[in-house]
C-alpha cells in the first residue's frame, strides 16, 4: 500500500519528453511523477497460510477454512512454494532479497478480510532496490522497484443495491482471502501514461517467464494502484493523489492521463491538489474522490506474533537464481543477434512467453526464424485480436504453422490460399495439408489451365485492356484479379502476370 | 496522553467510550508510555535492534498441498448474516475492493 515507507528518501523520475518536446498525456509545461503499486497473485495450489485451493471460479464459500475465516485459536503457516515463487519474482526483477525479513498485521476494518487485519510485511520487506527496463525510443529507460513484500489476498466484497453509494450491506466471498500476492512498488521514476503501461507489460512479461503468475487482469490476478503528481520542469514534486479500482493497461494509460490533466487543471485554476485516494469510474472515463486526507488509514501495522521471522538460507535464494529462466530483455536480444529478426518484431514475439514460446515451437519445425516472425507478427497476432484471445490461446500447433510455411515454399499454395488455410485451421484445428486437399486449394501453376484464364480475362474486358496498352499500368492489377478469381484463387500469381505481360505486351503501346 | 489522543485511538480500533473510560485510559496509556521514556534512557547504541519477539525462531514454511477445508454450510454456519452463499454483514463506507 501507499502508506509503506521504507525511510529512504524518494527520489523523483526524470522529465520523460525530449527537450523541448511534449509526451502524450502530459500537458505541455507539465511533467509527471507516476509511481506504480502492483499486486500479483502467486500460482500457488493452496494458500498462503493454509491448505485450502486457490481455483478460481470455485462456487462462493467453497474454498475456505478455520484460518482463512479468521476463526478463533487457529495458527498461519507460510506456504514455501509462495516464499519461492516471491523470490523468484524479486531474483527477476533484480531486487536484493533479505534473508530476515517479518510478517505482519495491517489493521482495518473492511468486511473483506475476517480477521479484520491482513498478513503482510511492513518495515522489513522480502526484497528491495531492484529496476526493469522498458523501451524508450531506441534506447530503454530504467524504472527503478522501491520494494517487493509478500502478503495475503483479502476476499471479495460485493454489494446488494446496485448502487454502491447506496448500499447498506455487504456480501463476501471469501475463497481469495489468503491467496499468496506479491506487491511490488516501483520508485516515482514513470513520467508518462504509455511509460506505466510499458512498465506493466513487462513486469507481466517477466512474471509469466519465470512462472510465478499468469497474470490474467481480468480475473485479478494482476492489479494495479497508481500514485501521480505532477510539477513545472525543475521545479518541487506537486502533492499526489492515489487512484484505485484501475483494471486494464488501457484503463491504467487512461486514467493517468485523466488524472494528470485534472491536476494541471486545478493547480493553472490557482488550486491546489488535495492529497486524497481517487476511484476510477472506466464507464464514465474519470476519477472521484473515494476519501481524502483527514480519513487516511492508519493501519497501526505490529509484528504478527503468530508467525516468527522468515529467514532464508542464501543457498537456496542461489538456487533460485540458478533456476531462472531466459528473461524477455535476454530473449530479445537472443531473437535479434542470432536470428536477425528486427528489433521492435522480437520485442513484440518476447512480450509475451506464449506468443515466444510459440514462436520457437515453430521455428524448430521450419527453421526460418524471419518468415516464421513475419508470420506472428501478422497473421497470428491478426487471428488473436480479431477474437479476442490471449497468446496463450494460439488455437494452431506450431508444427501445423511450420508444415503450412513449408507448403507455401515448395509452392504447393500461394500466399493468398496460405493465409485462407490458417484461418481453418484456427477455427477448425485440422492440419493443413488436409483443409489444402479437401478445399483443392492447392496451387495451379500449370500454363495450360492458366493460359485458358488469361485468355478469357483478355476477352472479356477489352476497355481495361484498352487502359493497360495505353499506359496505364494499374489495369494490369484489375486483369490478375480477374484471372486469380477465376481459378478460385490458386493460380500461381507469377505465373500469371508473366502471361498476361506477354499477351498484352509492354504497357503504352496500344 | 491527551483524551484527544485517546479518541482518535479509540476511533481507529472503533472502540467507543465513555468519558470515565477515557480517563482512565489516558492514564493508564500515559503510565505505559512513560514506563517507554524511561526505558529511552538506556544507552543503546551498541544494541542490535530487535524487530520481533520471536527473535531467533525462524517460521516454519509447509509444502503447497491443497486440502479442501469447511464444506460450505458449516462455514457459513458461524455468519451473522448470509445472502444465498455469501456473508451478509452492514457495510463500512467503503468501495469495492478496498482491502488490499
Ligand atoms: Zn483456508
Amino acid at each position: 500500500m501507499s502508506e509503506v515507507q521504507t525511510g529512504r528518501p524518494v527520489r523523483a523520475g526524470g522529465p520523460a519528453s525530449a527537450p523541448g518536446g511534449v509526451a502524450a498525456g502530459v500537458p505541455a509545461g507539465w511533467e509527471a511523477v507516476i509511481g506504480l503499486e502492483v499486486h500479483v497473485e502467486l500460482s500457488t495450489a493452496s494458500k498462503m497460510f493454509c491448505n485450502c485451493p486457490t481455483r478460481f471460479g470455485a462456487p462462493p464459500n467453497s474454498q475456505v477454512c478455520p484460518v482463512c475465516l479468521g476463526l478463533p485459536g487457529v495458527l498461519p503457516v507460510p506456504n514455501r512454494q509462495a516464499v519461492e515463487l516471491a523470490v523468484r519474482a524479486a531474483l527477476a526483477l533484480n531486487c536484493k532479497v533479505a534473508t530476515y525479513s517479518k510478517f505482519d498485521r495491517k489493521n482495518y476494518f473492511y468486511p473483506d478480510m475476517p480477521k479484520n487485519y491482513q498478513i503482510s510485511q511492513y518495515d522489513l520487506p522480502l526484497a528491495t532496490d531492484g529496476y526493469l527496463e522498458v523501451p524508450e525510443g531506441e534506447g530503454s529507460r530504467r524504472i527503478r522497484i522501491r520494494r517487493l513484500h509478500l502478503e495475503e489476498d483479502t476476499g471479495k466484497s460485493m454489494h446488494a443495491a446496485d448502487d454502491i453509494v447506496t448500499a447498506r450491506y455487504s456480501l463476501l466471498d471469501f475463497n481469495r482471502a489468503g491467496i499468496p500476492l506479491v506487491e511490488i512498488v516501483s520508485e516515482p521514476d514513470i513520467a508518462t501514461p504509455e511509460q506505466a503501461r510499458l512498465y506493466l507489460e513487462k513486469l507481466k512479461a517477466i512474471m509469466q517467464y519465470c512462472g510465478v503468475s499468469d497474470c490474467r487482469m481480468e480475473e485479478g490476478s494482476l492489479r494495479c494502484d497508481i500514485n501521480v503528481s505532477v510539477r513545472r520542469p525543475g521545479g518541487r514534486a506537486g502533492t499526489r493523489t492515489e487512484v484505485k479500482n484501475v483494471n486494464s493497461f488501457r484503463a491504467v494509460e487512461r486514467a493517468l492521463t485523466y488524472e494528470i490533466a485534472r491536476q494541471v487543471e486545478v493547480l493553472e485554476a490557482g488550486g491546489e491538489v488535495e492529497q486524497e485516494t481517487r476511484h476510477w469510474d472506466e464507464g464514465a472515463g474519470c476519477t472521484r474522490t473515494l476519501r481524502t486526507k483527514e480519513y487516511a488509514h492508519d493501519y497501526r501495522y505490529f509484528p504478527d506474533p503468530d508467525l516468527p521471522p522468515l529467514v532464508l538460507d542464501p543457498a537456496w535464494i542461489e538456487e533460485i537464481r540458478r533456476s531462472l529462466p531466459e528473461l524477455p530483455d535476454a530473449r530479445r536480444e537472443r531473437y535479434v543477434r542470432e536470428m536477425g529478426l528486427p528489433p521492435y518484431d522480437a520485442g513484440v514475439i518476447t512480450a509475451s512467453r506464449a506468443l515466444a514460446e510459440f514462436f520457437e515451437e515453430t521455428v524448430r519445425a521450419y527453421p526460418q526464424p524471419k518468415t516464421v516472425s513475419n508470420w506472428v507478427m501478422g497473421e497470428v497476432r491478426r487471428y488473436l485480436n480479431e477474437h479476442g484471445l490471449e497468446p496463450e490461446q494460439i488455437p494452431v500447433r506450431p508444427a501445423d504453422l511450420a508444415d503450412l510455411l513449408a507448403m507455401v515454399e515448395r509452392g504447393t499454395v500461394n500466399m493468398r490460399a496460405a493465409r485462407q488455410v490458417f484461418t481453418e485451421m484456427c477455427e477448425s484445428g485440422r492440419p493443413p495439408a488436409e483443409i489444402v486437399r479437401e478445399r483443392g486449394l492447392e496451387q495451379v501453376s500449370d500454363e495450360s489451365l492458366i493460359e485458358r484464364a488469361v485468355d478469357e480475362a483478355i476477352a472479356g474486358n477489352p476497355a481495361v485492356v484498352a487502359d493497360y496498352r495505353k499506359g496505364k499500368e494499374k489495369a494490369l492489377g484489375f486483369l490478375v484479379g480477374q484471372v486469380m478469381k477465376a481459378t478460385r484463387g490458386r493460380a500461381n500469381p507469377q505465373v500469371v502476370n508473366r502471361l498476361l505481360r506477354e499477351r498484352l505486351g509492354p504497357p503504352g503501346t496500344g | 496522553m491527551s483524551i484527544a489522543e485517546v479518541e482518535h485511538v479509540a476511533w481507529l480500533a472503533r472502540l467507543a467510550l465513555t468519558e470515565e473510560e477515557k480517563r482512565v485510559m489516558a492514564e493508564q496509556l500515559g503510565r505505559i508510555l512513560d514506563y517507554m521514556e524511561k526505558l529511552r534512557e538506556l544507552d543503546t547504541e551498541e544494541v542490535p535492534p530487535t524487530f520481533h519477539t520471536l527473535e531467533g525462531m525462524r517460521v516454519p514454511l509447509r509444502g503447497d498441498d491443497p486440502r479442501p477445508g469447511l464444506e460450505r454450510e458449516e462455514a457459513l454456519a458461524a455468519a451473522p448474516d448470509r445472502a444465498d452463499d455469501l456473508f451478509r454483514v452492514p457495510r463500512t463506507g467503503e468501495a469495492e475492493g478496498e482491502g488490499a
